[in-house]
């Protein structure tokens, strides 16, 4: 049957595509799932940093496309999760070393191996973007709840239908259900009635998310986080489980509470 | 102060609400690719070919791009005053008044 090729993008830099990568990747395969996470920033790669696997890098995914090594050989196994592998993005060359009919070959060779290939997508819409998209059998979005990230969402979202992948679905970052709760946020509604596509996943804001990337040891390795919840959710989800979004409540202070309570 | 806003009521518009309608209003025309002042144009024109059957108060004319999920619909809201002032034609002198009258 072969892998399911899912490709992680944004359009808007910083939302968190290459932590969503890295946290899908680590849950998939502590459910069991053989999974390679591939870093398709060529020229600015991140991905190997975000997984602590940056220190076992020989070859990268230029090498194999170009044919210096074998495919194989440029794969880095995570030593922490036996079914979990690496294809690292080249560091000196850029975007134009690689094109979109080489990412589906590269894909097409990796997809009997394995069960999910995590595609992660450089920011923008060009070549970089089209790269990643290329080899997709489902595109996954991420955004924030900020008016900059949801208007480059809504571009991709766009582009993905022009392209005939099935409607993407959408991974909202950073939510701060205090920050919602005053009217100081969208809300996962607002934005999920703005795009009008299909939500996958909700993950509050966490501090842990950067204590953990400090580290290289993403939080879904360890689920007791909220946000390493919330990843390990959106695995199951992209497995086929039916799992409820999680309840997020924030801390209510005396004041809200009591002005929630004046006014009924 | 803001607090005290909230207690009785006294409702400004949130950040929220304002983001979520600023998003959806730069998002009509970013889907559609046309820009507020091609919008604008569109209008004039509209009311110029509807002024020829109808008369209409030119001022009250709303034309917005509404959505519906990921699909764009064009309304125009156009108050009707009454028929047009000029005689109404029978069929040749329709095709004679046809440019002149504006």
């Amino acid at each position: 049957m072969g892998a399911t090729v899912i490709t992680i993008t944004s359009g808007k830099g910083g939302v968190g595509k290459t932590t969503t990568t890295a946290n899908l990747g680590v849950a998939l395969a502590i459910m069991g799932q053989r999974v390679v996470t591939v870093d398709a920033d060529i020229g600015l790669r991140n991905l190997d940093v975000v997984m602590g696997l940056e220190n076992r890098i020989v070859y990268d995914l230029v090498d194999a496309v170009e044919g210096h090594c074998r495919l194989r050989q440029a794969l880095i196994r995570d030593k922490r999760l036996s079914e979990l592998y690496l294809l690292p993005a080249a560091q000196t060359r850029d975007k134009t070393a690689v094109n979109p009919e080489q990412m589906v070959e590269l894909c097409n060779q990796l997809r009997p191996d394995f069960d999910f290939i995590l595609v992660d997508s450089p920011a923008g819409i060009e070549q970089g973007y089209r790269n990643a998209v290329a080899p997709a059998d489902r595109v996954v979005i991420v955004t924030t709840p900020e008016v900059s990230a949801v208007r480059d969402a809504d571009r991709i979202v766009g582009l993905v239908e022009a392209e005939e992948k099935g409607p993407p679905t959408l991974i909202i970052n950073r939510v701060n259900p205090d920050m919602v709760r005053r009217g100081q946020m969208l809300s996962t509604e607002d934005v999920v009635e703005i795009l009008a596509i299909d939500l996958l996943g909700i993950i509050p804001e966490d501090k842990e998310i950067i204590i953990s990337t400090n580290r290289g040891t993403p939080v879904a390795l360890d689920g007791r986080s909220i946000s390493g919840q919330a990843f390990r959710n959106i695995a199951g989800r992209l497995m086929g489980q039916e799992i409820p979004f999680m309840p997020l409540k924030g801390q209510a202070s005396m004041l809200d509470r009591l002005s929630r309570f004046i006014r009924g | 102060m803001g607090f005290l806003n909230r207690m009785f009521g006294q409702r400004e518009p949130t950040s929220r609400q304002i983001a979520k309608e600023r998003l959806q209003l730069v998002l009509v025309h970013d889907r559609i690719k046309i820009s507020p002042g091609m919008l604008d144009q569109m209008k004039d024109e509209l009311i110029t070919v509807i002024s020829r059957y109808v008369e209409i108060d030119a001022d009250g004319v709303e034309v917005t791009f509404i959505q519906s999920k990921r699909q764009s619909r064009l309304t125009a809201d156009i108050p009707v005053v009454g028929p047009v002032r000029r005689p109404l034609p029978k069929a040749k002198a329709a095709q004679a008044g046809a440019g002149g009258d504006g």
